[in-house]
């Protein structure tokens, strides 16, 4: 992998290195492939045979009228067909099944490492676009796995043997054929490293109409509000039209190499008959072995045409892969961290045990087997971020919460409220400055670890496809149906789950548009109580709850937060202001700290905000 | 279906005659340059005749270059209609997609149009694009090896009587198991991008969860779930080439043992035979080769049915009953409102809804959580429709406008609002294509937008993600209103899109409204009673019925729910001050 690593970023335009990737996925069935190559030689060894065939039967059994060694001949000729057309079922089955195989292990591998990817990268690469390479990138290795492979293996096996037949019938004459061969090839080359490039836009302009499709059908209720329908279907059209262009290109250059290779082959024919019959004359060769040498001729140029013909499927399965092998080598998110997490038990006498069950206690285990029970002690120190190098949202940042404590954010809008939640759970890394997590720098500490420590309700709500239960359990997968209903009670999800009418095993579809957006924080909440974790984070967790609504949840909330250090974020001060600690935020620094009542005797920007608020009711 | 198909093509139809007539023109070509090969053999060669020789070998290049050229041309054509044809296909489907209406939508999902709009359309394209030259080509073939072997030997050819029937039996059962399951296989891509989809949306969910291995193992069901479906049809389709070759070996067994019988019997000539075997081969060649068109053909229609079933389905929000006329004041009327999502569904979301707005009016919308204050709102513009009853802007209900110029007039500044990836601007200009750099910056000054973005990188050229994701809540929320109110619309609608806008800042912006823009109607929903205590009425909604209407001070008077709405958020505050107070 750290191989990978550094080529971060740089696009593998190699050709090579694609291929050799491909042909690891290959390798994984390399058993498989080689009976698969065993018969394709038999099959196409039958149907070679059997055109040779036909002339010792015809002159030997059916001229001399011998009908019994006519039947055994035949016989035999129907045996070795039948073994032939039987090899024939057994590979294309088998290569189905294959290249089914490569391509569902693509499909997984690519899956598993866009899990990986740090959130960096979802900013920045839209989804539907990311989508086209699990779909129409992957389909097009499968077209070329399932249609060429076979016929590139038949077409290299009957041109090395017909190649030996052309030598060993005259070695001079095959100097022509050679050449032709080479002028042949270099065509390809050159038609397929032009077409290669159109085939590779042809990709990236598909992923690109993916990406636009999949964003304003998410978006499109906006369009209608705004009536953008013409402007979106111009955008559309431009790209659907620059996808036109690049496949008809790319189509044309592939596809033009078929006649080009086609001719060349006539007029290698040509020149050969010319030139054999100028040795026939001259008495190098006699005529007998100059017909049977162009019958030889001619059948060399069949497997260039049909390697040919495969050629756009070969080349738009190269462009494909490149796509497919460039997503899984970005960079996966830096986790170097060896500090786990475990459940442990108290001993009497203050010392920590590790178990295997849960017990409601979690520490950390450091790498040298040291326990350290989990507190929930946050602390950053001088932390400086910004979401890229030139533009800073955290100016040297410094914040200490105590375990157990509540800790509320409240700022104006693009103060960074946000961005310094997700720092804690590593969601961005930060540029200089330390955060601390019960003493271990966070960077110590294993990613997962690290998450399953804090529960997290975000900003924006989304749910998945599956039933409410399913929904609520996602905090915690082993969760029973008491807990889940327990859960939904403090989340106050309860009431309006049950006039539902399937109740919990009410299905949510598209990311649970059948719910108001009230209704979806209220299970994001009770997906958070479920989890159970030592750290609980709050990110404008109840802004489309109405208030009434809110009071009623605060009670659950309030027992939720017990014991737990909460960090809360929130516009509405009446949510903060039992908080132990309030930071104010403005242009990414704190600018004031205290509780309630010290903030509004400081008589700073809380105070603003608060009486901003008192004025205005 | 094929025609229709096909029909979309029509722009292009000119290529598509030039590509099959290459196509042919090439495969009459090849049926000489073979006779003239074998005169150089026969003729030049056993004559020791040099010139004869040279001059077929000139002809056979001369013939090489026409056929090079013609060959070009077919590829080039059959790329230009066959890609022409998908690119007309996908842009038939985005417009289609663009009428539809939330009901159509959820009905197909987004994952499931996005697999009809690319995948689907690639397998048409292919077809189109490779399925051309053999086409043409085969039936070309067929015909003369079928003529030729008939001019042979008449009786001989009956040998095809029996074979061709069968073959194309085969391929018939073979065709018929395959395109269902087709069908199935686009399907189960469906089902790929939906977990794919819905995945990458939700990433952070995912990643706060630590979610990535439960994930993995989802996807690995519909992944494993596509394995086994496609390597089910492409098994079945893999059978055309055996089955091929069996009934092909067999005809060449019969026609040898036939044939040797009759060349015993004195029949017929040793050479007849010969070249009778060959023109058998070609006929079965290219009915293997329209097999394999067939096949293809197969797997494009069950695309094709997908597809159609997109520009067929029936929108069910249409402009059948406007009239031409345009939103002049803005006053709003419901009048006995029932609506529900789902014709099927038991109960109504919103039931008995009366009210009515003056034009110029602010009405404040507040109700619980889950009480279908969004719902309402979004029946004014039209993006559903009401069950029974009447919406009415000025007088007219709303099906009467074309819904152009009802959206245009009606801004809706969604609660679950959506930026769009390019820069502020770009986003900016979608209330308003032309609008100047003034019109812009005085909507940022109301929407208090011009707060922050000089604090964006590059001002309102900032690139935004999908989403908006480096642009806060709050600052998301204020650029929408900003967008909105570019469109100078007759009645704004704020869908809570303050929620996550500070006190200060919204207090602001509603001033602003009221100052700059007056003679708009103003809907807002709120959860804050500052956000619309001093509306003109008021809506409080419960359960999808109308409470409770009056100004703020009635319905503290009247309304046990405002009233504790009213002081839940009243009496921290309160007591603070009193606090503070002291």
């Amino acid at each position: 992998m750290a191989n990978a690593r550094d080529m971060n970023y740089k696009r593998p335009k190699d050709t090579r290195k694609t291929l050799w990737k491909l042909l690891r996925y290959l390798g994984g069935h390399k058993w498989l492939l080689l009976v698969v190559a065993v018969l394709v030689f038999i099959s196409s060894g039958a149907n070679i045979l059997g055109t040779y065939l036909v002339k010792p039967v015809i002159n030997n059994y059916i001229l001399p009228g011998d009908a019994a060694g006519l039947t055994r001949m035949l016989i035999f000729m129907a045996l070795m067909y039948g073994a032939g057309a039987t090899a024939t079922y057994g590979y294309t089955q088998l290569m189905v099944h294959t290249s089914q195989q490569v391509v569902k292990e693509i499909r997984q591998d690519l899956f598993a490492h866009i899990q990986k990817l740090p959130l960096s990268y979802f900013d920045t690469h839209s989804h539907g676009e990311l989508m086209s390479r699990f779909t129409n990138d992957v389909d097009t290795v499968q077209e070329a796995l399932n249609n060429s492979f076979t016929l590139v293996i038949q077409s290299f096996l009957t041109l090395a043997g017909t190649m030996t037949m052309l030598c060993v019938l005259s070695l001079r004459l095959t100097l022509i054929v050679v050449v032709f061969l080479v002028l042949m090839f270099l065509m390809i080359q050159y038609n397929s490293k032009r077409g290669k490039a159109y085939f590779r836009k042809q990709q990236e302009c598909l992923g690109s109409i993916n990406g636009f499709v999949e964003e304003m059908v998410a978006g499109q209720k906006v369009e209608k509000v705004f009536n953008h329908e013409e402007a979106d279907f111009e955008e559309f059209c431009k790209r659907n039209e620059a996808l036109r262009q690049a496949a008809t290109r790319a189509l044309t250059y592939s596809g033009m190499t078929v006649p080009t290779v086609v001719s060349l082959s006539y007029v290698n024919y040509a020149v050969s008959a010319c030139a054999g019959g100028l040795f026939v004359m001259g008495g190098l060769m006699d005529l007998g072995g100059l017909a049977s040498y162009l019958v030889y001729v001619r059948q060399s140029a069949m497997p260039v045409n049909q390697f040919t013909m495969q050629l756009n499927f070969l080349l738009s399965a190269l462009s494909g892969a490149e796509r497919i092998f460039d997503l899984m080598e970005v960079e996966p998110e830096i986790d170097e961290g060896k500090t786990v997490l475990c459940n442990v038990k108290r001993e009497p006498d203050g010392t920590l045990r590790e178990t295997g069950s849960y017990t409601g206690d979690f520490a950390w285990k450091m790498p040298d087997g040291e326990l350290r029970l989990l507190r929930g002690d946050v602390r950053f120190d001088r932390v400086v971020f910004g979401y890229n190098t030139s533009k800073r949202i955290l100016n040297g940042i410094s914040l200490y919460a105590k375990p157990g404590q509540k800790i509320a954010f409240v700022g104006s809008t693009g103060a960074g409220k946000t961005t310094i939640i997700n720092l804690i759970n590593r969601f961005y890394e930060i540029q200089s400055g330390t955060i601390t997590y019960d003493g271990i720098d966070i960077r110590q500490i294993r990613k997962d670890d690290l998450r399953r420590s804090l529960s997290m309700v975000i900003q924006d709500t989304h749910l998945f496809t599956g039933t409410i239960a399913d929904n609520i359990r996602y905090g915690r997968p082993d969760a029973t149906d008491r807990e889940v209903e327990e859960a939904a009670r403090i989340a106050n999800a309860d009431s309006f789950i049950r006039r539902l009418p399937e109740g919990y095993d009410t299905m949510l579809h598209s990311d649970g548009s059948n719910l108001s957006q009230g209704q979806r924080q209220l299970l994001a909440i009770a997906r958070a109580a479920i989890a159970h974790c030592p750290v609980l984070i709050l990110d404008e967790a109840t802004s489309s709850i109405d208030t009434r609504t809110e009071k009623l949840i605060e009670k659950g909330m309030d027992a939720l937060m017990e014991n737990r250090t909460v960090f809360v974020i929130a516009h509405r001060l009446s949510t903060v202001r039992n908080a132990k600690a309030i930071l104010v935020l403005e242009h990414g620094e704190i600018i004031e700290r205290g509780d309630h009542e010290e903030l509004l005797a400081q008589k700073g920007r809380y105070y603003q905000l608060y009486t901003g608020m008192m004025e205005l009711e | 279906m094929l025609i229709r198909l096909l029909s979309y093509a029509h722009q292009y139809k000119k290529y598509t005659v030039a590509a099959m007539l290459c196509v042919m023109a090439e495969a009459v070509f090849e049926l000489i340059i073979p006779l003239l090969m074998a005169d150089i053999v026969d003729v030049g060669v056993a004559n020791g005749d040099t010139r004869f020789i040279f001059q077929r070998g000139a002809l056979m290049v001369v013939c090489a270059v026409l056929a090079l050229i013609l060959g070009i041309g077919s590829s080039r054509f059959s790329a230009v209609c066959g890609q022409g044809l998908g690119a007309e296909l996908r842009k038939e489907e985005y417009r289609k997609l663009q009428g539809f209406s939330f009901s159509n939508i959820d009905h197909f999902r987004t994952s499931s149009l996005i697999t009809r709009m690319t995948s689907d359309v690639t397998n048409i394209q292919n077809a189109v694009s490779s399925g051309m030259r053999p086409f043409c080509r085969s039936p070309i073939m067929l015909v003369m090896a079928v003529g030729s072997s008939f001019y042979i030997n008449p009786g001989l050819a009956v040998v095809f009587f029996v074979a061709a029937p069968l073959l194309g039996i085969l391929l018939f059962l073979i065709i018929r198991k395959v395109q269902p399951q087709y069908g199935k296989m686009q399907q189960a891509i469906d089902l790929v991008n939906r977990i794919i989809q819905e995945n990458l949306t939700a990433i952070r969910v995912v990643k706060a969860y630590v979610k990535g291995d439960y994930e993995t193992e989802k996807f690995r069901q519909v992944n494993e779930n596509l394995q086994s479906i496609s390597e089910k049809s492409f098994r079945t389709a893999a059978l055309n080439m055996p089955a091929m070759q069996y009934v092909m070996y067999a005809t060449i067994l019969c026609i040898l043992w036939f044939g040797g019988g009759m060349i015993q019997a004195g029949d017929m000539q040793v050479g007849e035979l010969t070249g009778f075997l060959s023109y058998v081969l070609q006929v079965l060649n290219s009915l293997m080769m329209i097999s394999n068109v067939f096949l293809m053909l197969s797997r494009s229609l069950a695309s094709g049915a997908r597809i159609l079933e997109v520009i067929d389905e029936k929108v069910d929000l249409t402009d059948e009953q406007a009239e031409d006329r345009q939103v002049t004041e803005g006053s709003v009327t419901f009048d006995h409102v029932w609506f529900k999502y789902k014709k099927d569904a038991k109960e109504y979301v919103l039931s008995d809804i009366s009210f009515h707005i003056e034009a110029g009016q602010t009405v404040g919308i507040i109700g619980q959580t889950g009480s279908a204050k969004t719902t309402l709102i979004q029946l004014i513009p039209r993006l559903y429709e009401a069950t029974r009853g009447q919406v009415l802007v000025d007088g007219v209900p709303v099906e009467k406008y074309p819904m152009k110029h009802l959206r245009d007039a009606i801004a809706v500044v969604l609660q679950k609002n959506t930026l769009f990836s390019g820069t502020v601007k770009d986003n900016l200009k979608w209330g308003k294509a032309d609008a100047t750099d003034e019109e812009i910056q005085e909507a940022c000054r109301i929407a208090c937008v011009d707060e922050f973005i000089g604090r964006l990188e590059n001002g309102y050229d900032t690139q935004l993600g999908q989403g908006g994701v480096n642009v806060s809540g709050g600052q998301k929320q204020r650029l929408c209103i900003a967008r909105a109110i570019l469109k100078h619309p007759k009645v704004l609608i704020l869908d809570d899109s303050t929620s996550a806008v500070d006190t200060a800042t919204e207090a602001k912006l509603r001033r602003g409204l009221a100052e700059k823009l007056p003679d708009m109607t103003r809907i807002i929903i709120a959860q804050r009673i500052t956000s619309v205590q001093e509306a003109d009425q008021i809506l409080v909604l419960d359960d999808g019925k109308i409470h409770g209407i009056g100004t703020h001070d009635q319905l503290l008077e009247t309304d046990e729910i405002y009233r504790d709405i009213y002081e839940s958020q009243q009496k921290g505050s309160l007591e603070e001050a009193k606090e503070v107070a002291e």
